[in-house]
């Protein structure tokens, strides 16, 4: 039989049709699979974190120490010592995060990011308590490179034996937050894995909330457009610190900016007040700063009114067991 | 050593200096760490090196400015060699010779056989370089580096850093961020250790994105396909440098040799050639255009040809001079001289300039930059918030793809110098965090005053804010302004101030004022509105960055007030003395 004869010439013929027969099912197939699979896109998927990084109360113990003394390490030794010792708040094997303020481009005598002597004492103390990994890391507003070098608080930590993670793009998850004002927005990833969350703040002056102090410090948490977030700063405020939860706050007031802040940067605004408050109510710790040394009631900072009614402490801090120590 | 030997240590010097090329590109980054206690960021290579040896960056700056600018005498190291040697530097280290050099290994249809060889002959188009050189040191005389546009050097950076890497940056993260969307933890694991060890070279701390970058990566790439037409297009028919060496190797005491009583017109001589000199048998040689690239001398079975060193030459045999027609060079002249007074009759350079040409800090006046500036693009590459990036027409023609602030995408970041540190030619001057932030001058910028009141010892040395009151002015990039009708507190009757929040001149040069205002529901409300204290305001731009109001920001910066200006400028009565 040769090519050009009538019978090879139909199977031919057969053939061919046969496969753009297929051909045509697949791509109807495949055309009617896309079909149906259209839809208005919708935001990935966001993780809604569920995490318990808390610790239970202890009746016997304070729940604010406020210690006044020379050096920052003692401070935060006599601090964490009164509040029951950090093996307290810290189970063995704990992934812990310290969380202080590496907000800005300034050194640690400006008085703008956390003292880093009082960050590499809590880390040590961590570490003490057993903690696995000691994690230090903030989203600097600054770029965070030179952030986290000039405020010294990198070198202090790496050298207390933390793992400090200066935040890149890929180490945010989009998460809901699940709160009033803020839904859905990239959070540091170690925040959600974290067993144990240390808040590690430094007071300073602030113009729209008259001074920044410990739940603003939850702003360094998340990325983003964050810059929105002051057009409804109060339940901005609330909604990071019910998300953040931390299981102990350690306020640094060392160096108190007086004014000019959250940058600062003259040393004429930076007063020594050589002061650490520590305490599990992160309410509580925010009414007595601002009233210690901005001489604000707690009744003029709307953000303290609105994390009490969402149960997250007392906005009212002579309601809690203080304790005030020297050193 | 044999010949064919020495054609393996210039493929191996080829390498070499493509690496190190590649290697300082990739460190022209603040990667986190300072110098020492000093505080000051500084890079801890010579990343600039390259720019600095490159001896058309340095005649022509030194045509237009009368002076050698600090490390450009490197190039001396270049220049002074190929006095003797020859165009030593196209065919063993420039970074763009061993790119086009690779990019012409490559097989293509139009290059093979009779063609090929018939395309590495000596064209007389290869004259054009020459004309390229002479209209960029007649524009350089009258006081503009054009040159910068089409140095092999600058290109290579400028291209490389603002388009390719980035791009580059672009896929590696896109990969990487699908990578890390597997469910299964060991495939993530292997995406982290991808990004360990990618960072810092494909992977960014910062994905990079630069205005132009499209069009700088279209003309690279362009010039390196070129090289699959007629092997290293671009350093034959181009290069004004590679004519500058060219020039300067007239009486360079390298000399092909060819004993034609060898030969057995193979032709295989031609096969590899780079420069397109001529090293066969019958035509003369062509010293100007040869790369020293060895390639003929490897590829000659019968050892006809050699390269020897002496002063003799032999004008029957090699041709020194470069083949340069006077009619086609006064033509070039006349174009290079007519360039830059058609250019500067336009608007925008000293009349009508955009608001929004915001010069780096340490950037010289208009007119002395632009006798400096080769567009090399090296102060955009470093800047850590990327916030320089080339120009478009916002300087004019003339000042196309030099560096301008874009505050939008990134803010001038008070204390860090970096791009006043790798400029080569000094069209941004050196400058220090002291000069920059306004100390006072002569004392440390280093070493805070201690205070005594506190007793506390003055901590490890680092930088601060502008301390006392004589101290000299903070040099002063522009002005910021208030579009009062995009303004959450002036529009809105919203409380904002991230402006003020990231103001970072102490006093701040924003302050608040409150105000009572009416919200749309009738009831009155007080607010603080933002307004600005030119006085004290660099125009770094953090506050239109920061600025919540996304898409067109209701604090902007204009090139008013800049340092480096006599006449863009306000004269405003001193500011007074204001707490926080």
């Amino acid at each position: 039989m040769t090519s050009d004869s009538p019978a090879a010439d139909r199977r031919e013929f057969m053939l061919r049709v046969l496969r753009l027969g297929g051909l045509s099912a697949a791509t109807l197939g495949a055309g009617a699979w896309l079909h149906v699979r259209s839809q208005r896109p919708r935001d990935s998927e966001v993780l809604v974190a569920d995490r318990r990084t808390g610790v239970p109360a202890d009746p016997s113990l304070p729940e604010m120490v406020v210690v006044q003394g020379e050096s920052p390490e003692a401070l935060v030794r006599r601090a964490v010592e009164a509040l029951g010792g950090m093996r307290r708040f810290i189970a063995r094997g704990d992934v812990v995060v310290v969380k202080p303020n590496i907000g800005w481009d300034r050194a640690p005598e400006q008085g703008a990011n956390t003292n880093p002597a009082l960050v590499a004492e809590v880390v040590r103390l961590c570490q003490d308590a057993g903690a696995r990994t000691v994690i230090v890391t903030d989203m600097s507003c600054n770029d965070p490179r030179i952030c986290f070098e000039r405020s010294g608080i990198a070198a202090a930590a790496r050298a207390a034996g933390a793992h400090v993670i200066v935040p890149d793009e890929r180490r945010f998850k989009q998460v809901n937050l699940g709160g009033e004002v803020l839904t859905t927005w990239p959070v540091l990833e170690p925040f959600l894995t974290a067993d144990k969350i240390i808040n590690v703040p430094i007071a300073k002056h602030h113009s729209l909330t008259g001074c920044t102090l410990g739940m603003k410090n939850f702003y360094g948490i998340i990325g983003g457009q964050r810059s929105r977030l002051h057009q409804r700063i109060n339940e901005s405020l609330v909604d990071l610190t019910a998300f953040a939860r931390p299981t102990l706050t350690i306020l640094d007031a060392y160096r108190v900016l007086m004014r000019g802040g959250p940058t600062g940067g003259s040393l004429a605004d930076v007063e020594f007040k050589k002061t650490l408050i520590a305490g599990t109510d992160p309410v509580a710790l925010d009414s007595y700063a601002a009233k210690a040394w901005w001489d604000l009631d707690y009744q003029r900072l709307p953000f303290l009114r609105i994390a009490q009614a969402r149960g997250l402490g007392k906005m009212n801090f002579e309601e809690v067991r203080t304790k005030m120590l020297t050193v | 050593m044999s010949q064919s030997t020495l054609s393996r240590v210039r493929r191996l010097s080829q390498v070499v200096f493509l690496a190190a090329f590649f290697f300082l590109l990739f460190r022209s980054e603040f990667t986190g760490s300072f110098r020492g206690w000093t505080g000051q960021v500084r890079l801890p290579w010579p990343v600039s090196i390259f720019l600095q040896a490159d001896p058309l960056a340095a005649v022509t700056s030194a045509i237009s400015t009368h002076a050698l600018y600090r490390e450009l005498w490197w190039s001396l190291a270049i220049l002074v060699p190929t006095f003797f040697l020859g165009r030593f530097f196209c065919g063993w280290i420039c970074p763009l010779g061993t790119l086009n050099h690779f990019f012409s290994s490559l097989r293509s249809e139009k290059k093979r056989g009779k063609a090929l060889l018939e395309s590495n002959r000596y064209k007389p188009w290869q004259a054009v370089k020459y004309y390229v050189l002479a209209a960029v040191l007649v524009s350089a005389v009258f006081g503009s580096l054009l040159a910068g546009l089409v140095d092999p050097i600058p290109l290579t950076v400028r291209s490389l850093a603002l388009s390719v890497l980035p791009g580059l940056d672009y896929t590696s993260g896109a990969l990487l961020d699908a990578w890390y969307q597997s469910p299964w933890r060991p495939v993530r694991f292997g995406a982290d250790v991808a990004q360990f060890l990618l960072q810092g070279t494909l992977v960014s701390f910062r994905q990079p994105h630069f205005r132009q970058a499209f069009f700088l990566g279209a003309i690279f790439i362009g010039l390196l396909a070129l090289n699959l037409r007629v092997t290293r297009f671009w350093c034959r028919a181009v290069c004004p440098l590679g004519a500058l060496l060219g020039l300067a190797s007239r009486w360079s005491l390298v000399h092909l040799r060819k004993d034609p009583s060898r030969c057995d017109n193979c032709n295989r001589c031609l096969l590899h050639c780079q420069g397109g000199d001529d090293p066969i048998p019958g035509p003369k040689w062509r010293k100007a255009e040869c790369h020293l690239c060895l390639n003929c001398v490897g590829d000659c079975p019968t050892s006809g040809i050699a390269f020897s060193v002496g002063a003799v030459r032999s004008v029957a045999t090699t041709i020194d001079a470069p083949q340069i027609q006077r009619r086609k060079l006064l033509t070039s002249v006349a174009a290079g001289a007519a360039l830059v007074p058609l250019l500067r009759s336009t608007t925008g350079l000293q009349v009508e300039a955009d608001s929004r040409l915001i010069r780096p800090p340490g950037a010289l006046d208009e007119l002395h930059f632009l006798e400096r500036c080769i567009r090399c693009g090296e102060c955009m590459k470093v800047c850590p918030n990327n916030a320089l990036h080339p120009t478009f027409m916002e300087g004019g023609l003339e000042a196309i793809w030099t560096p301008v602030l874009v505050p939008r995408v990134g803010y001038c970041e008070p204390n860090c110098v970096l791009c006043s540190q790798v400029c080569p030619t000094g069209a941004i001057w050196e400058i220090t965090e002291a000069e920059k932030l306004g100390r006072p001058l002569g004392a440390s910028n280093t070493r805070p005053a201690p205070r005594p009141a506190t007793g506390e010892a003055a901590p490890p040395s680092r930088p601060v804010g502008p301390a006392s009151p004589e101290a000299n002015n903070p040099i002063k990039i522009g002005t910021a302004f208030y579009d009062q009708g995009r303004c959450l507190p002036w529009a809105m009757a919203t409380d904002c101030i991230v402006c003020e929040e990231w103001c970072p001149t102490s006093p701040k040069a924003i302050f608040l004022l409150n105000a009572d205002v009416v919200d749309s529901d009738g009831s009155t409300k007080s607010v603080r509105r933002p307004q600005m204290d030119a006085k004290r305001c660099i125009g770094c731009g953090a506050c239109e960055f920061a600025c919540p109001v996304k898409d067109r920001p209701a604090v902007y910066v204009t090139s008013v007030g800049e340092t480096r200006s006599k006449t863009n400028q306000f004269i405003l009565p001193p500011a007074p003395k204001r707490q926080g």
